[in-house]
């Protein structure tokens, strides 16, 4: 048994799982904010602890800002009554929450989100298959929400379950074929690695623009945000497959949401932006003091920060497309557009070498 | 005759979608940058801010004073019964009751209460009320911690409610009544 690595891992996981949980609550409050200034409205600005008022300038300039407004929220989920309907499947109904967040924050694991810190790499888990995990974790995602559907017993929830697993399934093929160019020129899946590639030949999104226009979309449709937030299309469904849910139930499918937009712009900019390395400063070398580690763990945020803000910022708008235009875009369009982007970047590569 | 409206095909250009997208972000980019750098909100904050309401603007109904100071209601109890969500309900002074503030006149209410839970501000009261008495005011926000603070008394009504100067009726019929004490007649 290795002690080092064990107790380096726990630190790392605790330290992932409360950036994310952060990121998370500070993106709901991005997003009332963000969809605020976009309507012309000014946005969550008074919420804020008692002892703040006493701060001379900085107190009220924070509650301006709306930064203990996810605090107020956690607490209002916290002590909101946990209501079971009396026709629910129970076990269902209990376990669909769990298991739409489990995947969420598993994703994250084998995402490299700096460099070196001293002897320690960062990411949690360095698998060879990183690729083939995320894929595999991320469409279990949507078990939850169908779960939730099905146990809800209820017409609207039922809905949502259908139509986030139909999603699902016309978006999860086009998504793992716009990888393919990805992994055909870099020729390895550990996503550790193809920073590394990119850190050498410059970032992905230059080589398969077409796979990362692809990947996105897709990553829109996973992640059940507008304009592919069919199953909890509020003004259709009433609220989709968590209309049955309250309390700390309906915080987790929320906290599941988010952690999916936090978990796809980490691989987007893994996969196609290069990861934590930028191309000047010396930041594209693994680095060797605590200070270059610091900055790498920044570049990476920073860039999630720009792919998170792009995720709300597409929510305020988009119309929500309609069902069969999902299936027409998913099947009809992006898939034939992926097969082609394989096939092109296959003849490339071999007209190359 | 029908007329057929041709339905114009969508381009290539515009089955991409990329144009309306370029349209969403400039229109969105637009509002938030109007919102966050030139400030133009279309919201108003209101504990802080309030809107000016405009004259004629139906708010809580309030009694009034007359110039001197002196309560202008006589308790004719006109309101009450035009009240229609009976929301006023007045205790006259009865037979040895409370004389009226103002000298000439024949009474004032002993009690006048108005339940703001129950009015309706349709301004009937005002309508109705042959002295002026009572006057549908600007405000709107009534807040109390108890259905019982929403029961606003005759003493509460008439701080609230201020002076309105008007013809004072009943001071005139005093003097001409203390002008025909003495004849001929002067006024």
């Amino acid at each position: 048994m290795d002690w080092n690595f064990i107790i380096f891992s726990i630190v790392k996981i605790a330290i992932v799982v409360g950036v994310v949980q952060g990121m998370v609550a500070y993106s709901v409050l991005a997003e009332r904010k963000i969809s605020a200034w976009i309507q012309d409205r000014v946005g969550p600005n008074r919420a804020a602890p008692p002892f703040v008022k006493y701060i001379p300038v900085l107190g009220p300039f924070l509650t301006r800002l709306g930064i203990f407004q996810p605090l107020a929220d956690g607490l209002k989920f916290m002590f909101k009554e946990d209501f079971t309907p009396a026709g629910v499947k129970k076990i269902y109904f209990f376990l669909a929450p769990a298991i739409a967040v489990i995947p969420a924050m598993l994703t994250v694991a084998v995402i490299p989100f700096g460099s070196m810190m001293g002897q320690q790499k960062m990411v949690i888990a360095d698998l060879n298959v990183g690729i083939l995990y995320t894929f595999g974790i991320v469409s279990m995602g949507v078990y939850g929400i169908v779960l939730a559907g099905y146990a809800a017993n209820s017409k609207y929830p039922f809905f949502g379950g259908i139509r986030s697993s139909a999603q699902m399934i016309s978006y999860e093929i086009s998504m793992g074929m716009s990888v393919i160019p990805v992994l055909l020129i870099v020729g390895n899946l550990n996503l550790s690695q193809i920073i590394n590639w990119q850190s050498g030949h410059g970032w992905l999104v230059m080589y398969a623009p077409l796979s990362f226009v692809i990947f996105m979309v897709a990553s829109f449709a996973e992640t059940n945000r507008t304009p592919f937030d069919l199953p909890e299309a509020e003004t259709e469904l009433v609220g989709g497959y968590h209309t049955e849910y309250s309390s700390m139930k309906f915080a987790l499918f929320f906290l599941a949401e988010y952690s999916n937009m936090v978990a796809s712009s980490a691989m987007m900019v893994t996969l196609f932006f290069g990861g934590w390395t930028l191309p000047f400063w010396g930041l594209d070398q693994p680095a060797h003091s605590l200070g270059m580690g610091l900055a790498n763990i920044l570049v990476f945020l920073v860039k999630m920060l720009f792919f998170m803000v792009l995720f709300i910022w597409v929510r305020w708008m988009f119309p929500r497309f309609r069902y069969d235009q999902l299936m027409d875009l998913g099947w009809r369009r992006f898939l034939p557009l992926a097969l082609v982007n394989i096939l092109i970047t296959a003849v490339w590569l071999w007209a190359r070498s | 005759m029908a007329i057929t409206v041709n339905r114009k095909e969508l381009t290539f250009w515009e089955k991409l979608y990329l144009p309306a997208i370029v349209g969403g972000l400039k229109v969105t980019m637009r509002h938030a940058f109007n919102t966050l750098i030139r400030r133009k909100v279309v919201t108003m904050e209101y504990p802080e801010q309030k809107w000016t309401l405009p004259t004629g603007y139906r708010g809580a109904p309030y009694l009034v004073k007359d110039q001197d100071g002196d309560t202008k209601c006589v308790s004719c109890q006109l309101c009450e019964f035009v009240c229609p969500p009976k929301a006023i309900r007045i205790t006259p002074p009865g037979g040895t009751g409370l004389k009226a503030d103002r000298p000439n006149a024949e009474k004032m209410p002993a009690e006048f209460e108005i339940n703001m839970l129950r009015c309706i501000f349709c301004g009937f009261c005002q309508e109705v009320c042959p002295e002026e008495a009572i006057f549908l005011q600007k405000d709107y926000s009534l807040t109390a911690l108890s259905r019982g603070e929403m029961i606003y008394n005759k003493e509460k009504l008439l701080t609230l409610g201020g002076v309105s100067p008007g013809i004072q009726k009943w001071k005139h019929k005093l003097e001409e009544a203390e002008a025909q004490e003495s004849f001929p007649v002067k006024i």
